[in-house]
């Protein structure tokens, strides 16, 4: 119980087993600023579940950044209703708020959770939900009460529930791995002794689209999740076929294409018919990324004889140069409120995720690394995941928005990369 | 005939290397009877020269940072690639452009594609065909050399020419 005391200032090592060989372990960098004071009490009777349900909704809650876990040592017995909570005794321990559960075997096998979430200053109850679930279920259970604990006091989503997608290389082995946000529960999507690239979530988060080289040249395809065989390509064109990006109704894929000489920017349905080419230049043209309405197609280019970003109508057009300090401006991403624009600038050689206000167009430094990369954002926008290394070894990043906040996710001894975060399920 | 071998021994040496094979000289016919009397001189050995080897050994072409244009230094080899899909039109040839690790994947695909389409470009104006050769890029994904110095990237910022069988 100990470790969960001061959550957010300690490297919390998550070593769980899963499918997936090995696992990402968070380390928890910088701290967020304003953070709630959050008591997770052990629910009544948890201990009939796999796993101790409350240390991974705390520790959900301490590293969104937005929380901080109040220690809840000495308290007998445990209380699963708001009567037999002790309200002056956690205001002197200074938290805002508190949850309180129980775990419990039904006739039928099955288990069942229920928590509440008490507000202490008032000694009131702001929500609370009751799951059926099986043992496996356990996780999933408690990112959404993690889920539902984030929206109640940030009045934001949570992201606890939603998964994330990266490439592990591993000596000759390359994986396209699909885990939990908190990087647990991690399962190979695919295996392959040549590189794989690019993985891009299909907006309902069924279908994967993904660049492999196992035919020794990048070849585009879409694999949809739930099967087991691998699918047939959806573009393999004369040349290099890369950079796939969904439109937000996931019916069309904006992907880059030579067959027709440089890098171009096309458009295809899903299934890689209805071909057709959306830029046209002399030089190249990658990175495409739809605006969250689907009007607007973001990309890099060096049609200005470095390579920067440039915004187009979604059925092609004229270009708008969006970015113009440096000479290399890459990874265009918009975040899902279609406010700010993540991209990768070259800063002195050094390579680092800025974020644009897309209104008033100010630039502003997320990171420090030298070779940050592969930005993508959190379907609530609050935080930007990326690639990094350390130690010449590459690890994935997270950043608050805001840059206030840091954590890494590794796997010893093995390249981790390209991450890509999934959408909000169900609901 | 003896114009002939002498413009190609003179593009042999232009180029610097053996890229063209030499003729065989066939024995020349006599051009007098010999007269009365006189001994007879052997008759005249000969025998075939070998074509020159077309040395296709040398595969690669190295870029500057950021860069994809050719540098003088590559053209002979381009020469010698490009002058034996001309000859071998059967010949397939796969051209992979690379990139150190440096900067966006996929920004480097595309860096890599041109490296590799500016291969193909000039094969083609050496006689090979478009349809002979197929630009591809590996981006920054296949590097020869692993260490994060710039020993190592000036290796992996190339292009190489493989013929079909050979990937």
């Amino acid at each position: 119980m100990s470790s969960r005391t001061f959550a957010p200032l300690l490297a919390a090592m998550l070593l769980l087993a899963g499918p997936a060989q090995a696992q990402l372990t968070i380390e928890i960098i910088g701290g967020g600023a304003n953070q709630i004071p959050i008591a997770v009490l052990p629910f009544a009777g948890e201990s009939v579940l796999p796993q101790s349900i409350t240390e991974i909704i705390e520790q959900d809650l301490s590293r969104s950044g937005r929380f901080r876990a109040i220690f809840v040592g000495g308290v007998s017995p445990l209380p699963t209703e708001i009567a037999q909570v002790n309200f002056p005794e956690w205001k002197s321990r200074l938290a805002d708020a508190i949850v309180i559960g129980q775990a419990q075997r039904l006739a039928d096998g099955k288990l069942e959770v229920r928590f509440r979430l008490l507000d202490v200053l008032k000694q009131s109850q702001i929500g609370g939900v009751a799951f059926t679930l099986t043992a496996a279920q356990t996780r999933l259970t408690a990112h959404k009460i993690a889920d539902f604990i984030y929206e109640k006091m940030t009045g934001e989503r949570g992201v606890f529930s939603t998964r994330i997608a990266y490439i592990v290389k591993q000596g000759p082995r390359h994986e396209l791995r699909v885990a939990d946000a908190d990087g647990q529960n991690a399962q190979s999507i695919l295996i392959s002794s040549e590189p794989i690239m690019s993985p891009a979530w299909s907006p309902d988060g069924t279908r994967m689209a993904y660049v492999s080289f196992q035919n020794k040249k990048p070849i585009l395809f879409v694999q949809n999740l739930s099967a087991s065989k691998q699918p047939a390509p959806v573009a393999n064109y004369r040349g290099s076929n890369s950079a796939p990006a969904w439109s937000p109704d996931g019916k069309q894929l904006a992907a880059v294409l030579t067959k027709d000489g440089t890098s171009q920017i096309y458009l295809m349905s899903a299934d890689g018919t209805n071909l057709r080419r959306l830029t046209v230049s002399q030089g190249i043209d990658t990175e495409p990324f739809f605006t969250p309405d689907g009007q607007s197609i973001y990309f890099t280019s060096d049609r200005g004889g470095s390579p920067q970003i440039y915004r187009m109508p979604a059925s092609g057009g004229e270009p708008v140069r969006m970015t113009f300090e440096g000479d290399y401006n890459v990874s265009p991403r918009v975040s899902p409120d279609g406010k700010i624009l993540a991209y990768i600038s070259r800063v002195s050689g050094r390579f680092q995720l800025m974020a644009m206000d897309l209104e008033s167009k100010q630039v502003q430094t997320l990171t420090d690394g030298q070779r940050d990369e592969s930005p993508s954002f959190a379907p609530n926008g609050r935080i930007i995941l990326y690639a990094t290394d350390v130690d010449n070894r590459g690890v994935l990043a997270a950043v608050s928005s805001d840059g206030r906040f840091k954590q890494r996710l590794g796997i010893q001894a093995a390249d981790v990369r390209e991450p890509s975060w999934g959408p909000f399920l169900g609901n | 005939m003896k114009k002939t071998l002498f413009s190609a021994l003179t593009l042999a040496l232009v180029y610097g290397c053996a890229s063209t094979p030499v003729e065989t000289e066939k024995p020349a016919a006599p051009s007098a009877q010999p007269a009365q009397g006189l001994p007879v001189s052997p008759p005249l050995a000969a025998r075939p020269i070998q074509p020159a080897q077309v040395d296709l050994s040398k595969r690669s072409v190295f870029y500057e940072y950021d860069k994809y244009d050719i540098k003088d230094e590559y053209r002979p080899v381009l020469q010698v690639h490009g002058k034996y899909l001309a000859e071998n039109r059967g010949k397939k040839m796969l051209i992979q452009g690379n990139c150190d690790e440096r900067g966006s994947r996929e920004y480097n695909i595309a860096l890599g594609q041109r490296r590799a389409e500016g291969v193909k470009r000039m094969l083609v104006l050496m006689g090979a065909t478009e349809s002979q050769v197929e630009p591809v890029s590996l981006g920054e994904e296949k590097p020869r050399c692993a260490d994060h110095n710039e020993g190592c990237w000036s290796q992996n910022r190339r292009s190489d020419m493989l013929y079909s069988g050979e990937y």
